[in-house]
């Protein structure tokens, strides 16, 4: 098998594991919500309610596509696919086990291992903000506008505390490779050890990303009706939420990757080279991205929503003067490191 | 190969770019601007400059952009505001477009080709190289550049800040 072939089953495997993921994950989402309010949640589609995210998938394709009258069709056409495409474009650099060498031949489980590959994260992120912004612009209404401007300022003061606090975390493992800085975490060198407040920085600031409660503001229902998305019907608002949990899956992949060692787990690092102990290791990984989506859950439904002036002064007052403490830290003690 | 994807690509950028200013609309505008910014990307990812292929991205279409569509967005815009009422700008336009094209087609006319020169080393545009040349051999305009940034920052947060006092 070549190489390209190789390359072309794997990214579509990712594709659709994104997509089977964020799809589960609504399910789950309902199930932790129904549980944290003692409730049962969706039970009636299939045992234990597995064909729901079926069932609300079939719902919306079928309903009605509405395009408002007065408002620019192109782009209010584009807007969901944009966000889409921005929420599906980030996993391809995640490493998802260490390479395999089969009859001479290493299989590398990531798409693409760029030297620069956390940058490459931070501008698809910075990205995403454009699908909401011409969505909510295109609509031609005002709770849209106002729910797409708030997503814009969100996003581009929690990127800020999020650049910074990554700061920190490329001066301790000096290299902006995924795989790297994975490799560097094996066995029990995780990163959350040594970067503690970066952790709880990059965390608050990936809520805040993702659009997640309490920081969801941009579609805020009792303020704006329905944000952002107020006008989106069948499948294009599909699209908006859909990606919403694409955007989750992936932020907790990052997570895992950056601060949690990734695929490394004690005893699965010290195993022999091979193809067990790569399907142990992707394992591993989601196995920690199914925490993080668990704790997103608990977090949206644990936490009251943020007013909006708590929400800049958390992000320009809190957390970015924090991050700034969080690398002068670090590089203090680096240089006590180094002697 | 690679000189095909170049004059395929620099094709959608001169397209892209001529886009962002025929467009009626400013929205429109903005978003071929990000194109723009895309292509010109993909163009420093050809030149082995992914270092700062990104940070195109991040810095230009993911920040700056963002803040313009987000401008425009609160400005009310009807065709009518848009649309040139006078032909004078026209004509301004053309007079000073037109010896804009006179220099570069007579400075053309004197340039002399040679063949590129190839540089001493093609990884330059590696983030490690890149960070070990700007931080090592140009130490003192990479500090004083900071400074400057520093400057305009503050000075564009007092500015800020006493419009709102007059206020």
């Amino acid at each position: 098998m070549s190489i390209l072939v190789f390359k072309i089953i794997y990214i579509s495997v990712i594709f659709a594991l994104s997509l089977v993921i964020a799809m589960y994950a609504t399910l789950a989402e309902r199930k932790v919500a129904a549980f944290l309010q003692d409730r049962l949640g969706p039970n009636r589609a299939g045992p234990f309610g597995i064909l729901q995210p079926l069932a609300d998938g079939l719902k919306l394709l079928f309903k009605e596509e509405f395009i408002p009258a007065r408002s620019d069709k192109w782009l209010f056409m584009m807007g969901p696919g944009f966000f889409m495409i921005t929420a599906l474009m980030t996993s391809v650099v995640i490493p998802f086990g260490s390479d395999v060498t089969i009859d001479g031949v290493t299989y590398a489980l990531q798409g693409t291992d760029l030297n620069v590959g956390l940058l490459y994260i931070f501008g698809v992120v910075s990205l995403g903000v454009y699908g909401i912004l011409i969505g909510g612009w295109a609509s031609n209404n005002k709770f849209s506008l106002l729910g797409a401007i708030r997503a814009a300022s969100q996003n581009i003061s929690y990127e800020l505390a999020m650049g910074l606090s990554i700061i920190a975390l490329v001066m301790m493992t000096s290299s902006l490779s995924l795989k790297e800085i994975v490799d560097q975490q094996a066995g029990w060198q995780w990163n959350i050890l040594y970067q503690p407040l970066g952790f709880l920085i990059f965390l608050i600031c990936a809520f805040a990303e993702t659009n997640r409660a309490p920081f969801d503001l941009p579609e805020c229902e009792t303020e704006l009706v329905g944000g952002f998305h107020t006008e989106f019907s069948s499948m294009k608002l599909g699209f908006y939420l859909f990606a919403e949990y694409i955007n989750m899956f992936v932020s907790c992949a990052i997570l895992a990757t950056l601060y949690f060692g990734g695929y490394h787990f004690p005893f699965v690092s010290s195993m022999d080279p091979g193809l067990t102990k790569t399907i142990l290791q992707a394992v591993v990984l989601f196995g920690k991205i199914f925490f993080f989506i668990f704790l997103f859950m608990w977090v949206r439904w644990t936490l009251p929503r943020f007013r909006y002036d708590q929400l800049m002064n958390l992000g320009w007052k809190v957390l970015i003067p924090l991050a700034v403490v969080n690398i002068l830290l670090t590089g203090v003690f680096i240089l006590i490191k180094a002697g | 190969m690679i000189d095909k994807i170049f004059y395929v690509l620099s094709a959608l950028t001169i397209i892209s770019a001529t886009l962002v200013i025929i467009s009626r609309h400013p929205i429109r505008s903005i978003l071929f601007l990000v194109l723009t910014f895309f292509l010109v990307s993909a163009h420093y990812v050809l030149l082995n400059a992914q270092f700062l292929a990104l940070v195109n991205i991040v810095v230009y279409a993911g920040a700056i952009m963002v803040l313009f569509l987000f401008v425009v967005m609160f400005l009310n815009l009807n065709e009518e505001m848009v649309e040139v009422k006078s032909y004078l700008p026209w004509f301004a336009a053309v007079i000073s477009g037109g010896s804009l094209m006179l220099i570069v087609t007579s400075a053309l006319e004197k340039a002399v080709l040679t063949s590129p020169q190839l540089v001493s080393n093609y990884n330059i545009g590696l983030v490690e190289n890149l960070g070990s040349v700007l931080y090592r051999e140009y130490l003192l305009p990479m500090e004083l550049s900071a400074v400057l940034f520093f400057i305009a920052m503050a000075g564009v947060m007092l500015l800020g800040r006493k419009e709102r006092i007059s206020e």
